[in-house]
């Protein structure tokens, strides 16, 4: 598949809509012609540009390392710290295995066993699983798409040490035996009235990693869309980055409810807001739905990456394309749209009517169908081509074994009858860690058999492999096969120990011998991982796979590629040839760092036209302190220290901003730069060409969806309790609330027509326009609170979700007030300028959604109630 | 008088009753035969959902069987379908075929599978939440331990008990389910599926048990620190012993007539155990604890963590947390131990 003949573009050429707004756009020829793809390369040129790239992309050295933000390094240290959390958690639960082994054993206390599940499922799922996918696709993504880091290398670093500082505080809680015990999915009442530290070291501790990660999402979503290479269209991207798309867009759409549950969670914890208390009008159910909503899409963010590793491995076992491309892509998307649907049948023995349970099972069923399709796909790929029985298929094959166990037992418990009798049994322990470790253990082992001569030019033991394989296989199935019969014959889960007559005792014991097997498998891999394994291979792509990461040559090239390639096949490296030698050459776009700054060449989201060269971000502290000081305003809540928790997140917004207005959107040079092959891109967009632009829009997506979860509750309210508001409530006060929208629709006015303004060349005009948006919005979020402020949020659910709301526009404000004093202060500083005003754009985009989010709060609190 | 050298030594934690393991599995001969005679002996448990005894149980169990012999198949021609393109290398399919197998397999057959499962599946909904022909039993999730009241046909009083509840045979029974401080789950495998207990809410469910027998159910919703200790008995009796059996229930305390006994009710009424517990025919009205009325006829103590025995019963009053950690209840250890076995003499005596 190629482009139409090449063109001329820039001059007198129609420009794209998203492009209308632009001072500069592309100019020259775009695509390459033959000629230009031929052409000999002067090879003292390319030494020259080598050595200048090279300097431009090494690691800082010494100690400075630790600074460093490229996607192979952060990538490196993310995944490796995932992986330690991984082998805690695993740990965790070989002692309650032990403690298991027999009845009446005495071996830890019932409140040390609680914690340790809490924390192994709480571990698994937020410092393992998640983070994992995360850190491989960031290790990964760029090499896919043959660009040279991601967007955002920043904020991958900064997301790191976020997940690091959150990881060890709230492992570390175990240590002080001090680690919350309520169970990964925290149900109140048994959380709310828990007088200890450990469900606010839960709530808060994960809340600051949920942020991390939607942070990694957003990176993700938007390496995806825009920093592909010129000519590999959307439906040309490899089946690993689609799927890197669908679960990024499921994180962001999953985790933020669980955010907006752990906002009113900790407001009821810290501040005795009723959200969940039965007898002042909350209802425990509602954090069960809002936990659920994540809850469900969660299996599937953990099992799609899996299959997207399984996706660039099987094609490399069949030495040929996937058979079925698009019918894998439409189901990953498919499986992410369904798995919101879903959440409920988690919920089959609350009490629910009929008609949901139907719907639901249905529902729940339907699942099958896009993975079947899934799963089917391989094996047709796998038919059709000539299977090489590499490593890492064998682990995908065990992965597949496991995994379709799991999810036959899947089939079974979403029919709401029979969960009826599996639900919270050990019938639901063995399904869940059949569809885990098919759908997410034994992939990722298998992948990084795959990908490790990808990332260290080395190979790891076939034979080790091997071993490492069927002991894991085989404890597998011996520790969890048994756990289906143990929960049919009664057996609940999260119970510390049990009576030795009632026939669980055998089983039992069985499936703890298997969890020692596990671990024996586990550990060989770990080994063979960490094991020295001479000297770096010359192959570079050790199993013949077409996607382009094979052409790299990390570790002793940070720069990713030499040269950004024009990509016209789903698989370069096998069907377009001497694709990798010239690309070696410097032969296609930006081979050469003039100026001796990182960049990467932004194309457009769906046809991947170039747009744009990115300046990104290299090595700096300041990501560490803002990780940091972060950590600090969100730990210090947990022990009621509010002061320096106010400090650290002052301190911590502090670092932000420094690093943005040192490192982002820097005025350029010369605003257009020459990166080869006739093509001339802009060196500064603003707006929808910019990947900051993209990052603003796709963090607020997360945003909104977290603030109607927030109107979710409210209305879940309503809709359950007949007594929502209380028939003789007070209300907030509806002269406030008015202004509060008038002023709220004033500020974002005003911030609009400023960038305009800007862009016309009128800065004082613009300043004033800013100046006047931030006082408004003061004056809003002002009014929003005090419009509440005679209501006591403690006596009633009602009021207390109306402060809930206000709070969280009014927190909204703070950053649109921040964003505008940015703005402001780039125009005084000379950072913003009426031909480069990326900032202005971002705040408008921002202050887009606060609207919306104002306008909403303000109708909830104010109108809705005095119309019911 | 008892001495102190009476007093029990470190108890032995076990079930209420060593449980007999019934006979009887002749529903499951409707049942596929995949399923061999030894897992049938595996299956066999006095808290098994596989071992029904109750028309609600036993449809669930069918349902089990049917699905799991279905998934045992579909398992193996998905994996032998694996299997067979590796191990027998056979020729090449073209990615025409193999998009056919995509749809084929994909699509079109679970398709199928799922809309024949789903029918089977939600048709036996209804019937296992079909309103009860009578007897209304209310049971409340308190931390640890399960609170009983039953309310026969036409009752305005109920009667209340404790981690024990009796089921008439052959007759559908309405339960309701409440819960104080958390939430907890109402499960009794032999005779039905869960239903959770949730504050603020009332939740129902029914059941209808075939034949006579003793079962143990338990929480099964995660609940706290002693969450593993919140076990209960069931009792299913033939509707004539059913109907003695509420009578007994519903008369007052029968009080031992020994000398220890009657120095363990004064002791318990002394210390202000009444202030919990209700004891119906003495001053003892408390409601914060289960009612212990009858506690000397019940088969378990202290929802399954204990038997009704001498000794059990004392060390329980000692030190409740030391056999149930968090246990709500304070320890007595500061009594005399004399009268802490006057005091359990006197509840085991409590018929």
């Amino acid at each position: 598949m190629t482009d139409a003949t090449p063109s001329r573009i820039g001059e007198g050429y129609r420009r794209a809509d998203l492009e209308k707004h632009e001072v500069h756009v592309a100019e020259g020829i775009y695509p390459p012609t033959e000629e230009m793809l031929t052409a000999p390369i002067d090879p003292e040129l390319a030494d020259a540009q080598k050595e200048r790239l090279l300097a431009v992309w090494n690691d800082p050295p010494g100690w400075r390392y630790w600074s460093a933000v490229n996607n192979s390094e952060v990538g490196l240290w993310y995944s490796l710290t995932a992986f330690a959390f991984m082998l805690i958690a695993g740990c965790l639960a070989l002692v309650m295995r032990l403690q298991l082994a027999i009845p009446d054993n005495d071996l830890i206390s019932a409140d040390r066993f609680n914690q340790f599940f809490t924390m192994h499922g709480s571990a698994m799922m937020f410092l393992f699983a998640v983070p994992m996918f995360e850190a491989i696709s960031i290790l990964l993504l760029p090499a896919f798409l043959g660009a040279r880091d991601m967007p955002f290398p920043r904020l991958s670093a900064y997301g790191y040490w976020s997940f690091l500082i959150g990881g060890i505080f709230v492992m570390g809680s175990l240590l002080f035996d001090a680690g919350p015990a309520g169970g990964w999915f925290m149900y109140p009442p048994l959380t709310t009235i828990d007088q200890g530290v450990g469900p606010d070291i839960w709530l808060l501790g994960l809340s600051f990693i949920e942020v991390a990660s939607i942070a990694a999402a957003v990176e993700l979503i938007v390496g995806t869309i825009k920093c592909r290479p010129p000519g590999m269209r959307i439906n040309l991207m490899p089946l690993y980055a689609w799927y890197v798309l669908v679960v990024g867009a499921m994180i962001l759409f999953a985790f933020p409810p669980l955010i907006a549950g752990d906002f009113l969670f900790e407001l009821q914890r810290s501040f005795d807001w009723p959200f969940f208390d039965p007898e002042r009008g909350g209802d425990p159910l509602l954090w069960q739905h809002l936990f659920w909503i994540f809850g469900h899409p969660e299996v599937y963010i953990i099992f799609l990456p899996s299959i997207a590793v399984a996706a660039m491995v099987v094609p490399a076992a069949a030495q040929r394309p996937m058979v079925g491309y698009n019918w894998i892509v439409l189901s990953a998307v498919g499986t992410g749209f369904l798995s919101f649907g879903l959440w409920v049948h988690h919920m089959f023995t609350t009490g629910l009517p009929s008609i949901s349970l139907g719907f639901f099972s249905a529902a729940s069923e339907a699942v099958v169908i896009p993975t079947g399709v899934q799963l089917f796909a391989f094996v047709a790929t796998l038919l059709a081509g000539r299977v090489k029985m590499i490593l890492p298929m064998l682990w995908i094959a065990g992965a597949l074994a496991i995994f379709t166990a799991g999810g036959l037992t899947g089939v079974m418990v979403a029919l709401a009858p029979f969960d009826w009798q599996a639900h919270d049994s050990y019938f639901v322990v063995a399904h869940l860690h059949y569809t885990l470790f098919g759908g997410m253990v034994f992939p990722l082992i298998g992948g990084v058999y795959f990908f490790y001569p990808f990332i260290r030019k080395q190979m790891m033991s076939e034979r080790l492999g091997r071993i490492s394989f069927w002991l894991t296989f085989v404890g597998f199935n011996i520790c969890f096969l048994p756990m289906h019969l143990t929960g049919l014959k009664g057996m609940p889960r999260r119970v510390y120990t049990y009576p030795g007559d009632v026939g669980w005792d055998t089983l039992n014991m069985i499936s703890t011998v298997g969890a020692f097997v596990i671990a024996a498998g586990i550990a060989v891999f770990a080994w063979d991982l960490v094991r020295p394994k001479g000297k770096l291979m010359e192959d570079r792509n050790p199993w013949n796979e077409g996607s382009l990461m094979w052409s790299h040559r990390i570790p002793d090239h940070y720069w990713g590629v030499r040269s950004i390639p024009y990509v016209t096949s789903r698989n370069p490296l096998w069907d377009q040839p001497g694709i990798v030698e010239r690309m070696d050459q410097g032969g296609y776009y930006l081979p050469d760092a003039q100026e001796g700054l990182r960049e990467t060449i932004i194309t457009s989201a769906i046809d991947a036209r170039p747009q744009h060269v990115t300046r990104v971000t290299g090595p700096a502290w300041c990501t560490m302190w803002a990780a940091f000081f972060t950590g600090g305003a969100f730990i210090f809540p947990t022990f009621h220290w509010y002061p320096p928790a106010v400090i650290s997140a002052v301190l911590a917004v502090a670092c932000v901003i420094y690093w943005l207005w040192t490192s982002t959107a820097r005025i350029p040079e010369n605003p257009m730069k020459d990166v080869n092959l006739g093509l001339r891109l802009p060196t500064y967009v603003s707006g929808p060409s910019a990947p900051g632009w993209w990052g603003v829009f796709i963090t607020m997506l997360g945003d909104m969806t977290a603030f109607a979860s927030l109107i979710f509750g409210y209305f879940f309210y309503w809709t359950v309790h007949p007594n929502f508001p209380p028939p003789l409530a007070d209300h907030a006060n509806g002269a406030w609330v008015a202004l509060s929208a008038l002023c709220y629709a004033a500020a974002w006015g005003a911030t609009r027509v400023a960038r305009p303004i800007n862009r016309s060349g009128a800065v004082v005009m613009a300043q004033v326009l800013l100046s006047a948006g931030i006082v408004l919005a003061i004056a809003g979020a002002a009014a929003i609170m005090l419009s509440v402020a005679a209501l006591d949020p403690t006596s009633h659910v009602y009021p207390a979700i109306l402060w809930a709301i206000a709070v969280w526009t009014a927190v909204h404000t703070i950053v649109g007030i921040i964003m505008q004093g940015y703005c402001l202060a780039g125009t005084i500083f000379g950072k913003v300028m009426p031909e480069y005003d990326a900032p202005i754009w971002n705040t408008v985009l921002f202050w887009h959604f606060l609207l919306i989010t104002a306008l909403v709060s303000t109708a909830v609190v104010g109108l809705v109630p005095r119309m019911m | 008088m008892l001495s102190a050298q009476d007093l029990p030594q470190p108890f032995d934690r076990k079930l209420a009753h060593a449980l007999p393991l019934r006979p009887g599995t002749d529903h499951l001969k409707a049942a596929p035969a995949l399923a061999a005679f030894g897992f049938l002996t595996a299956c066999v448990g006095p808290q098994s959902a596989l071992d029904p005894a109750g028309r609600d149980a036993e449809t669930l169990a069918d349902l089990f069987f049917w699905l799991v012999a279905g998934a045992v198949v579909l398992w193996v021609l998905m994996n032998g379908l694996m299997f067979y393109a590796w191990r027998a290398k056979p020729r090449p399919i073209s990615p025409k075929t193999g998009r056919w197998l995509i749809f084929g397999g994909g699509i079109v057959f679970p398709t199928v599978v799922l809309a024949g499962l789903l029918s089977y599946g939600l048709s036996v909904i209804p019937d296992q939440r079909a309103p009860g022909e009578g007897l209304r039993v209310e049971i409340t999730g308190e931390q640890w331990w399960f609170r009983v009241a039953y309310w026969p046909e036409g009752a305005t009083e109920p009667i209340h008990s404790a981690n024990e509840v009796v089921f008439p045979v052959g007759q559908r029974s309405e339960l309701t389910l409440k819960a104080d401080q958390v939430i907890h789950s109402f499960w009794l495998p032999s005779l039905a599926g869960k239903t959770d207990m949730i504050p603020g809410r009332v939740n129902r469910m029914s059941l209808e048990p075939t034949e006579p027998g003793e079962f143990r159910g338990q929480c099964a919703e995660y609940c706290g620190e002693s969450h593993a200790w919140m076990a209960f008995t069931a009792l299913t009796l033939m509707p004539e012993e059913f109907d003695a059996f509420l009578q007994d229930l519903a008369a007052p305390a029968v009080p031992p007539d020994t000398e220890v006994g009657q120095a363990g009710r004064t002791a318990f009424m002394a210390h202000g155990c009444g202030g919990c517990h209700t004891i119906r025919g003495t001053p003892a009205r408390g409601n914060v604890g289960p009612d212990l009325t009858h506690v000397g006829s019940r088969l378990n103590l202290a929802a399954g963590a204990l038997d009704v025995t001498v000794p059990d019963l004392a060390a329980w009053i000692t030190d409740p947390k030391a056999i149930k950690a968090g246990a709500k209840m304070p320890a007595y250890d500061h009594l005399d131990p004399d009268e802490i076995v006057a005091m359990a003499v006197y509840l085991e005596g409590l018929k």
